[in-house]
């Protein structure tokens, strides 16, 4: 595929290529991707095998469904930064409930937060017209307190993670890792929801044009309400997802994650200012980020080095990305 | 008169609502001085001018996720670089800080307006860059700050013909705070600069067909917030005598300044004096939520739960005095 790409050919085949990419915005990032890898396998030869690609699933798909509430909010022209503090306190709440609880209760008393922070953020957007970066920015801070009071009153009875989530998170089945498990059914849900249904359908057309959307009687609140929510539910599960990758549970467990996925639906090809955009660009968009920063990693340079090369690549792919697509 | 108190209405009420805030301290700690507000301004140094850098980008009708990691860079790059020197060398430091925070806020323009990817994103990737730099400038909290700069901040400013009593409660900070802001905002508000910096936040088309060098006014915008940016930074060095590379909460309250201090996120409308008011209000609710002796977790609670309503609220007020029918 690199071949293609790198050749000198004819302009008229220039241009029917720029406008095939335009037409499948997939397939450049699929490029980009496999030339990722290739310089990673140049870097350090015989680095890309099975338990490398395993390995890069395994930190992947947290970021991906983290991406996926961002993918969705954005479709609304809408963000939501609170998915780092909800997963969070779900996994917290999980490892400490756990010790006491059985395992069904602990879930559910891991999901309320996500429910009650996706509830206020949805009503906060939908109803009160606060815009949705500050909405779940203030939610997330709000979050945030609660998890540190809350972790007073657990400090006594310790943390565990539960055998389960240990296995969702780092186990390999054939060679696969068993957070596809529960990657591919969300994954495929997103999809289907985004394309096939009339709820993916009013997300696209409140975020091309909210005006023309209430005025064909679209109950904008309701929507936002029950999107947010979604949003909140999927960071929460990523959050028990995680703990079982990362094994210690702490109040910053997932906030790394949060601008990630942002830049990850952004690289993905969903536009920030809604109404385009779709789940599987996404998907490509994390697997990006995560062989970007196993790149990083292995070229051994000092944490600092290392963030502002993220940076500029974060930037430069959107931008390059942007280009293709938009001179249609 | 009337249009004075609808252009001014927001401020009025914010001034009002501090001298509540006010009168409350003053109930709950009868010994509240002019030493205490003396320390409440300090306190108020640093997220001011990071409120003032969102300010000025967010009128231009842009959002400035950086803020943070430019006042960490610069608070670094100062505290190393005043490290073992002698005190008149900080004269050269203080300069050359604020132009590398101008330079470093013009990039953030260029980029975005060359790149033509959405501000926010490219804002996000000039955070990694920068925290980066200021890790690589600084790998753990260090350096120092000369002694008469760290003078310049404590204490009250003597100011001629006025008595005692009210001379002890203008601090030094304050005066600091004032003058810097004054000094770049009162020229850029009267110039054509100022004029077109709001012009492209309200309707950059307009401003285009209009004549506004539209992208030379956002570069400018930018740059004027990484001048701000830089100027947080020397004041957290100043009032800290260190540098720390790590960037502190400045972002989401100068995110939540800006919006109650009444400039609305789309831009183009608001000032630089209701953020700032705005920013007391919230700190001296921190320091009110200290001096009933409630546990620091549960002040970031309800702080951010205020942060929440005071903008739901507001975001209400605007939604209701629109016309009815119009886009929202």
């Amino acid at each position: 595929m690199t071949d293609i790409a790198t050749m000198p050919q004819p302009v008229s085949f220039g241009r029917r290529l720029k406008r095939f990419m335009a037409d499948r915005p997939l397939i450049p990032l699929i490029i980009l991707l496999v030339i990722l890898v290739v310089i990673l396998q140049i870097l350090r030869p015989g680095i890309v095998n099975e338990r490398w690609l395993a390995n890069t699933a395994k930190f992947a798909i947290p970021l991906a469904i983290l991406a996926g509430c961002q993918t969705m909010t954005m479709l609304t022209g809408g963000i939501d930064l609170s998915v780092g503090t909800v997963a969070t306190m779900s996994a917290f709440i999980m490892a400490t409930q756990i010790v006491n609880q059985d395992p069904a209760v602990a879930f559910l008393l891991a999901m309320l937060p996500a429910v009650l922070i996706g509830l206020v953020n949805g009503i906060g957007v939908g109803v009160f017209r606060v815009h949705p970066l500050i909405m779940t920015l203030g939610t997330s801070l709000i979050g945030t307190g609660f998890l540190q009071v809350y972790q007073r009153t657990v400090i006594a009875s310790g943390a565990k993670i539960p055998d389960f989530l240990n296995w969702l998170g780092t186990g390999v089945t054939y060679g696969f890792p068993n957070a596809l498990f529960l990657f591919v059914p969300v994954a495929v849900l997103i999809v289907f929801t985004l394309n096939r249904t009339g709820f993916g359908r009013l997300l696209y057309a409140v975020g091309d044009n909210e005006h023309a959307a209430r005025l064909s009687g679209v109950r904008y609140w309701q929507v936002i309400t029950a999107l947010y929510i979604v949003s909140s539910l999927l960071a929460g599960i990523t959050g028990l997802l995680y703990i079982g990758l990362i094994k210690a549970p702490s109040l910053s467990l997932a906030e790394p994650l949060v601008l990630p996925s942002v830049a990850a639906a952004v690289i993905g090809g969903t536009s920030i200012f809604g109404g385009r955009g779709g789940y599987m660009g996404t998907i490509v968009g994390a697997l990006i980020l995560t062989v970007l920063t196993t790149l990083l990693t292995i070229l051994q340079m000092p944490e600092g080095g290392r963030r502002i090369l993220f940076g500029f690549i974060v930037l430069f792919v959107t931008a390059a990305y942007l280009r293709i697509v938009e001179d249609r | 008169m009337s249009r004075f108190f609808r252009n001014q209405g927001w401020v009025a009420g914010l001034l009002a609502l501090l001298i509540f805030v006010f009168v409350i301290t003053k109930l709950i700690q009868p010994g509240y001085g002019s030493g205490d507000f003396g320390s409440l301004a300090r306190a108020v140094l640093p997220y001011a001018f990071a409120v003032a850098a969102q300010t000025v980008v967010v009128i231009a009708g842009g959002i400035d996720l950086s803020v943070a990691a430019m006042m960490a860079l610069t608070s670094v790059t100062a505290a190393s670089m005043m490290n073992g020197a002698s005190e008149e060398y900080a004269l050269f430091v203080i300069p050359f800080v604020l132009a590398m925070g101008l330079v470093l806020g013009a990039l953030n323009g260029v980029l975005i307006v060359v790149t033509r990817v959405p501000d926010i994103v490219v804002t996000l990737a000039t955070l990694f860059v920068l925290q980066g730099a200021a890790l690589l400038v600084l790998g753990a909290p260090g350096g120092a700050a000369a002694e008469w700069l760290k003078a310049s901040v404590v204490g009250t400013a003597p100011i001629p013909g006025l008595p005692d009593w009210a001379d002890a409660w203008v601090p030094k900070a304050l005066v600091l705070l004032v003058v810097c802001l004054c000094i770049v905002w009162i020229p850029l508000r009267r110039s054509r600069l100022g004029l077109s910096i709001y012009a492209i936040g309200s309707n950059e088309l307009a401003a285009f067909r209009s004549g506004v060098p539209v992208a030379r006014t956002r570069i400018i915008a930018y740059a004027l917030s990484g001048l701000f940016g830089a100027m947080g930074g020397l004041s957290l060095t100043i009032s800290t005598g260190i540098g720390a590379p790590i960037p502190g909460p400045y972002l989401l309250a100068s995110v939540a300044a800006v919006v109650l201090g009444g400039v609305a996120l789309g831009g183009g409308k608001g000032g630089l004096l209701g953020p700032i008011i705005a920013v007391f209000v919230l700190r001296l609710v921190r320091t009110d939520l200290t001096l009933l002796a409630i546990d620091p977790n549960v002040t970031a609670i309800i702080e951010g739960a205020i942060m929440v309503a005071v903008v739901m609220f507001g975001a209400f007020i605007t939604m209701r005095s629109r016309p009815v029918g119009a886009t929202p």
